[in-house]
C-alpha cells in the first residue's frame, strides 16, 4: 500500500474547505476589540478541499487494523465487537447535542442514563453505589486509591501508606498508587499462578492501605482463594480494590463486591463494548462499597422522591472531582445501551463464552507452544514462547509479528512480566468457532516455521504496509511534528 | 439480544475439542460460595428496535441545544462542526482500534496522532505535543504536577479567574501529593501581574492561568508569562484552542506548558464528556512529559512511518516510577480535532474566531445598551462576557426558559462576589436574530421585574 | 559476552576498574546487551555522596529502563558527558568509552565484595535463564 503523506504536504495556498456564513452583525477591528493583546501574525494550518481531506483520512484508515477488520485476540485488552446501534444511540441529538450546565429539568433523560447506569454497574459489581466520572481504567485506579486515602484518613488512620500488588499486575496498578502519594511493596504469586497468600498474610499490616488485585488474574486466572485474601487484607485494617479489566470472565456468574473487594473499577471501552477509539475515549466507572460510598466524586446523580432526577455537590466528605463535568457521558451511555441490549442472561452469556473461547484456543494450541498454566482458565490464555526462543532462535515479538502477515492483529506480548515469551490471547466471546480456527491454524503454521523457516518468522512481517520500526531511531532523532519552511 | 455468535452445536463441538463436559467445568475455579445466586438484578433484554426506541424517548425528554436557543459556555462550547469529522472519525478502522502499539498495523491511527500533535504545536506554538489528556482539568492537574517536578517545589499558585472546576479537579490531584494549592485572586476579571509576586512569594512551583479565562476575558498572557519567567515559575497556561484562529499563542510568549480543551474543535457537546484535553510544553522537559507521543522514524527498509515514542515514561514500563498512570488518552477526539482543523484550515479557523468575537461583542453592547444590563468587566473578552444584570440571573433565566432560551452561567455559584452577574457565550453558531431575541427577552424581563 | 580480566564486577550488573583510588564504574557488556540500544542515561551530579548499593541513576533502552546500583561507596567525582549524549557507545564501548561515572572511594575494603570476572561470567550465564 502507497504511503500517504502528511496532510500538510497537501493541498494548496487559499484552497479552502469548509464554509461559513458571512458577519451578520457590524464588524469592528479585531484589534481594537482585543486592544492590548497581541494578535496572530502566523497560522499555518492545512489548506485543503474536503475531498482532499475526505481521501486523506479515508487511506489513512485504511493503514489500521480494527475489529471491524478482523479478529483482535490482544490479551487483558477485551477487544470485542463494539455494537453499531450503540453509535446510532449515541448520535441522537437529544443526548449529543446537550450543554452539560444546562437547568437540570432539560436534562432529565441524560441524568436518568447516568443513573441508571451508574446503579447497574454497582448491581453487576454487587456494591453500594457506582460513578462514571473516571475517564479510563488508570483514572479509574486513580479515583478509587483517593477514595481509599480519604477513608483512612476520615479514620485517623494516617500511617497506611503501603499499597500491596502482586508482580503479575499491569503497571498502571503500581504507576496510580504512586501518583495517588502510596509506597508500593509487590507479592510474589505461587506455583498454581496465583497471589501467595502466605506472603500477603506476611506483607499486610498496620501500614496497609489497600491490595489491588487482578480477577481473574493477568494469567487468565481466577484467584479462588479470594475470600481468604479479603479476609486477611481486612483483618489488618486495610481494604482491597479489584482491578475490573477482566470482568468479562465474570459478568453475572460473581460479583467483585461478593467476594470481599471494596472497591473496583470497571473498563466500559472493554467489558461494555465501548469502542477503543485508537486509544481512547474510554471510560473507568468505579464502583465502591457502603463504607466508601460518602467520598464519591462530585456531583452524585440523585433520585428524588417524585422521581425527578438531580445533581448533589453538597457532599462534605467527597474526594473532590476528577472530570471537568460528569464524566464521558456519552460512553458510559453505549455501555447502557449494551446492558439492556444483553440482559442479565445475556451478560452471563458474555462471560461463558469468552471463557469457552480462551479454553478453544487453549486446546489447540497445547503441543505447539508452551503454556505455563495448562489447565481451565478464564477469558484469556498466556502461552510462552520460551521454546521457540531456544531451539530456534526465535521470540515471542517475533511470533506477534509474523500472525501480522497472516492478516491477524497480534496478540499481547511480554505480559504478564511472570512469564517469560509470554503471548497473552484473550479471543472475547463475540468471535466464532471458525474465526478461532482461523487465529489457531495461523499461530500453528507460525510453529511450523519456526522450526523450518525461521528466518521468515524473525523478518516479519513481510505483508505490511510498514515493517518493523526504528524505534532507537525514532527516540535518537526525535521528531514528533511537522514544522512548516520558514517556522 | 446478544452478539454471541455460538450455535449449540459449535458450544458442544469446542467443549468436545477442550475435553470438557459443561462450560460450568471451565468456570469451576469460582468458589460456590461466591457464585451469584441468581441472575442479575438489571432490565430483561431488549430487542433493537426496542432499544432504539427506549433511547429515543429518553433523548426526547432532553431539551438539546438545537431545539431551544443556549447561550451556555463556561468551559464547553457549541462550535459549528464540517460533517466529515463524524463521517470520518466513525470509520470502524479507527474507531474500533486499540491503542496502536503494533506500529507496522496501525499507521493509520499513528499518523493521524502525528498530525494532532503537529497542529496542536502549531496552534499553541509549542515543540512537543502529547497525543491528549482526559480533558482540560486533568490536564492543567498534570501540568501543575510536572512544574513542582522541574521547579523542585511544591507549591502550585493558580488565578481564581481558572476555570473553578478544573481548581477543584487540582485540588483533588495535589491532595494525593505532597504539593499545596494557592489561589491567586484576579482584580475586575483579570490575573494581574501582580499574581506572580503573590506565587513568588508563596514558594510556587507555577502559576497557572487561563486565557481566555472563565470570564471570558483575554488575560495578558505576555505580561504574566513574562513575570513568571523573570521570577523563575514555570508558567502554565490553559488556553481556547478556537482563540487561538486570532490571538498570539502562548508558545511564542516562551510558555512552559500549554494545555486546554479541545472540545470546541469538532468533539460533541455531549452532556460534558468525552472531552479532548491537549498538552504541550517546551523540548527541555520531554522526560517529564505525561501521556502517549508519537514519533516519525523509518523501518526496515528506510520506509518512512510513525510510532509510539519516549516509552519509557511511561507506566506499563517504569510502573510505580512514572511520570503519570495514565494510558488510555482521547485518540479519537484528537483525530475528530485533527479532521476539524483540516476541514476548516488556515481561513476557517481565522473566520470561526473572528466570528465570536463580533458576535459576542455585538451582544454585550447590545445586552447594555437596550436590556438594562451592564458589563461586569472593562477587559478585552473573546466569545464570553460576564454582565452585571438588574435581577437575580437565576430568575432572569428561569423566565427565559419559558421563553425556549438557554440563558447564560449564573457566576454566583462560584464567586459569591458575582451574585448579580451571567457568564453569556456567544459563538459563530447565533445569527443576529438569536442574539436580538435574547436581548428583547432579557429586556422584557427584567422590565416586568 | 565479553567480561574482561581485571575488572570486578557487581550482581547488578556494573563493573567497576580501579584507578588508584578512583573506581571507574559502567555496565556490563552482558546488561547492555540485555537492554538493547540505550538511548538515555540519568547519571548523578558531581559531589553526589553515593552509599554502596545505591541507586545512582537509570540506563533506558526504548522499551526497558534498568536503574544503575552503585558497587562501592564513594563521591562521584566524574561523569561520561560524552556518553549521556551519544548513548550508542554504550552499547557499542561498555567497557571502554561507554564507562558512566568515577568515585572517590570513601571504603575501598567494599572491593572485595565485588566478582571476579570469572564469577560474573558464571553469573551472568545463570541469570540468563
Amino acid at each position: 500500500m502507497a504511503p500517504e503523506p502528511l496532510i500538510f504536504e497537501q493541498g494548496s495556498a487559499g484552497r479552502r474547505s469548509a464554509r461559513l456564513p458571512e458577519c451578520d452583525v457590524p464588524g469592528r477591528d479585531a484589534s481594537e476589540l482585543l486592544a492590548g493583546r497581541r494578535l496572530r501574525r502566523r497560522l499555518d494550518l492545512p489548506e485543503v478541499s474536503e475531498l482532499d481531506v475526505v481521501r486523506h483520512f479515508t487511506r489513512l484508515s485504511h493503514l489500521n487494523y480494527s475489529i471491524d477488520t478482523g479478529i483482535y485476540p490482544l490479551g487483558s485488552c477485551t477487544m470485542k465487537y463494539n455494537p453499531k446501534v450503540n453509535e446510532l444511540c449515541a448520535r441522537l441529538p437529544g443526548f449529543s447535542r446537550l450543554h452539560p450546565l444546562q437547568p437540570e429539568a432539560t436534562v432529565q433523560g441524560a441524568l436518568q442514563v447516568l443513573f441508571e447506569t451508574q446503579a447497574m454497574l454497582a448491581q453487576i459489581a454487587g456494591m453500594a453505589a457506582a460513578t462514571v466520572q473516571p475517564s479510563a481504567g488508570a483514572h479509574g485506579e486513580l479515583l478509587s486509591l483517593m477514595i481509599v486515602r480519604e477513608y483512612h484518613l476520615s479514620r485517623g488512620e494516617r500511617l497506611r501508606q503501603v499499597v500491596l500488588i502482586p508482580d503479575s499486575a499491569h503497571g498502571t496498578n503500581p504507576a496510580s498508587a504512586a501518583r495517588c502519594g502510596f509506597k508500593v511493596k509487590a507479592i510474589p504469586a505461587d506455583a498454581r499462578g496465583l497471589t501467595d497468600v502466605a506472603a500477603l498474610a506476611r506483607a499486610a499490616g498496620p501500614d496497609t492501605a489497600a491490595v489491588m488485585l487482578t480477577n481473574p488474574n493477568t494469567l487468565g486466572l481466577f484467584e479462588s482463594d479470594i475470600s481468604q485474601v479479603c479476609r486477611i487484607v481486612h483483618d489488618a485494617g486495610g481494604l482491597v480494590y479489584c482491578d475490573g479489566a477482566n470482568m468479562n470472565a465474570l459478568l453475572g456468574l460473581t460479583r467483585p463486591g461478593d467476594m470481599g473487594f471494596d472497591v473496583m473499577h470497571f473498563n466500559l471501552h472493554k467489558t461494555f463494548s465501548t469502542p477503543h477509539g485508537g486509544g481512547g475515549p474510554g471510560c473507568g466507572a468505579i464502583a465502591v462499597g457502603e463504607a466508601l460510598e460518602p467520598f464519591l466524586p462530585v456531583p452524585v446523580v440523585t433520585r428524588g422522591s417524585e422521581g425527578a432526577y438531580s445533581l448533589c455537590y453538597d457532599r462534605p466528605q467527597s474526594v473532590g472531582a476528577v472530570h471537568s463535568f460528569y464524566g464521558a457521558f456519552l460512553v458510559a451511555l453505549r455501555a447502557y445501551a449494551y446492558i439492556l441490549t444483553l440482559g442479565p442472561e445475556g451478560l452471563r452469556n458474555v462471560a461463558e463464552m469468552a471463557v469457552l473461547n480462551a479454553n478453544y484456543v487453549r486446546a489447540k494450541l497445547r503441543g505447539l507452544f508452551d503454556i505455563p498454566q495448562d489447565r481451565a482458565c478464564m477469558h484469556e490464555v498466556v502461552i510462552s514462547a520460551t521454546r521457540q526462543k531456544n531451539e530456534h532462535g526465535v521470540r515471542a515479538l517475533d511470533i506477534s509479528k509474523r500472525l501480522m502477515d497472516y492478516g491477524i492483529h497480534p496478540p499481547t506480548n511480554y505480559f504478564p512480566l511472570i512469564v517469560p515469551e509470554a503471548l497473552m490471547i484473550e479471543p472475547t466471546e463475540t468471535e466464532s468457532r471458525e474465526a478461532l480456527d482461523v487465529l489457531c491454524a495461523a499461530l500453528a503454521s507460525i510453529a511450523r516455521e519456526c522450526s523450518e523457516t525461521p528466518d521468515v518468522v524473525k523478518g516479519a512481517p513481510h505483508t505490511t504496509a510498514v515493517s518493523r520500526m526504528d524505534e532507537t531511531a525514532a527516540v535518537r532523532n526525535l521528531d514528533i511534528r511537522w514544522r512548516p519552511a520558514g517556522a | 439480544m446478544s452478539y454471541t455468535p455460538h450455535t449449540a452445536a459449535d458450544i458442544q463441538a469446542m467443549l468436545a475439542v477442550i475435553g470438557a463436559g459443561s462450560v460450568e467445568q471451565l468456570i469451576a475455579d469460582i468458589p460456590s460460595q461466591v457464585r451469584l445466586a441468581g441472575p442479575l438484578a438489571v432490565p430483561p433484554a431488549m430487542s433493537e428496535p426496542e432499544l432504539v426506541r427506549k433511547l429515543r424517548e429518553l433523548a426526547s425528554t432532553n431539551l438539546d441545544v438545537d431545539s431551544t436557543l443556549c447561550f451556555l459556555g463556561a468551559g464547553l462550547y457549541d462550535h459549528f462542526t464540517p460533517a466529515v469529522v463524524d463521517a470520518l472519525t466513525s470509520r470502524g478502522e479507527f474507531a474500533t482500534a486499540y491503542t496502536p502499539y503494533q506500529p507496522e498495523m496501525s499507521q493509520g491511527v499513528l499518523q493521524a496522532i502525528y498530525e494532532y500533535q503537529s497542529l496542536v504545536g502549531l496552534l499553541t506554538d509549542m515543540p512537543l505535543a502529547n497525543a491528549s489528556m482526559y480533558d482540560a482539568a486533568t490536564g492543567l492537574a498534570e501540568a501543575c504536577l510536572m512544574s513542582c517536578e522541574i521547579a523542585g517545589r511544591s507549591v502550585v499558585a493558580v488565578s481564581d479567574a481558572v476555570h473553578p472546576r478544573y481548581r477543584l479537579v487540582l485540588e483533588t490531584y495535589l491532595r494525593t501529593s505532597d504539593c499545596t494549592l494557592v489561589t491567586v485572586p484576579s482584580q475586575d476579571g483579570l490575573t494581574e501581574v501582580e499574581a506572580v509576586r503573590v506565587a513568588a512569594e508563596a514558594g510556587a512551583a507555577c502559576l497557572a492561568f487561563q486565557s481566555p479565562n472563565f470570564f471570558g476575558v483575554v488575560e495578558d498572557s505576555e505580561a504574566l508569562i513574562e513575570a513568571t519567567k523573570a521570577a523563575g515559575l514555570v508558567s502554565v497556561v490553559a488556553v481556547d484552542p478556537v482563540s487561538l484562529g486570532l490571538l498570539e499563542p502562548p508558545g511564542s510568549f516562551g510558555a512552559d506548558i500549554v494545555v486546554g480543551e479541545g472540545q470546541g474543535l469538532g468533539v460533541p457537546m455531549g452532556f460534558g464528556g468525552p472531552l479532548l484535553g491537549f498538552f504541550a510544553c517546551r523540548l527541555e522537559h520531554q522526560r517529564r512529559f505525561p501521556g502517549r507521543i508519537v514519533g516519525a522514524t523509518v523501518d526496515r527498509e528506510g520506509r518512512r512511518g510513525y510510532t509510539m515514542t519516549l516509552r519509557t515514561r511511561e507506566q506499563d514500563i517504569r510502573r510505580e516510577k512514572a511520570t503519570s498512570n495514565i494510558c488510555t488518552n482521547q485518540a479519537l477526539m484528537a483525530l475528530a480535532a485533527t479532521v476539524h482543523l483540516c476541514a476548516l484550515g488556515r481561513e476557517g479557523l481565522r473566520q470561526v474566531s473572528d466570528l465570536c468575537l463580533q458576535k459576542s461583542h455585538y451582544a454585550a453592547d447590545q445586552l447594555c445598551l437596550s436590556a438594562h444590563c451592564t458589563p461586569a468587566f472593562d477587559a478585552p473578552f473573546f466569545k464570553e462576557f460576564a454582565i452585571r444584570c438588574p435581577a437575580p440571573p437565576e430568575r432572569i433565566n428561569e423566565a427565559l426558559a419559558a421563553e425556549g432560551i438557554i440563558g447564560g452561567y449564573a457566576l454566583g455559584r462560584d464567586y459569591p462576589a458575582l451574585v448579580d452577574c451571567m457568564l453569556v457565550c456567544v459563538t459563530e453558531t447565533k445569527t443576529r436574530a438569536d442574539i436580538d431575541r435574547l436581548v428583547d427577552a432579557i429586556r422584557q424581563i427584567v422590565e416586568s421585574f | 559476552m565479553a567480561t574482561p580480566e581485571g575488572l570486578l564486577y557487581s550482581k547488578t550488573h556494573e563493573w567497576v576498574r580501579v584507578l588508584d583510588d578512583v573506581a571507574e564504574i559502567g555496565i556490563t557488556d552482558h546488561a547492555q546487551a540485555e537492554l538493547g540500544d540505550v538511548v538515555y542515561l540519568d547519571l548523578p551530579e558531581v559531589g553526589r555522596t553515593l552509599a554502596y548499593d545505591d541507586i545512582f541513576g537509570a540506563v533506558e533502552s526504548v522499551k526497558a529502563v534498568s536503574d544503575l546500583y552503585s558497587p562501592l561507596s564513594g563521591d562521584v567525582v566524574e561523569i561520561n558527558a560524552e556518553a549521556a549524549s551519544a548513548t550508542d557507545l554504550v552499547n557499542s564501548d561498555p567497557y571502554g568509552q561507554g564507562w558512566m561515572v568515577r568515585l572517590r572511594m570513601t571504603r575501598p575494603e567494599e572491593l572485595q565484595q565485588l566478582l571476579t570476572e570469572e564469577q560474573y561470567a558464571a553469573f551472568a550465564a545463570e541469570s540468563a535463564h
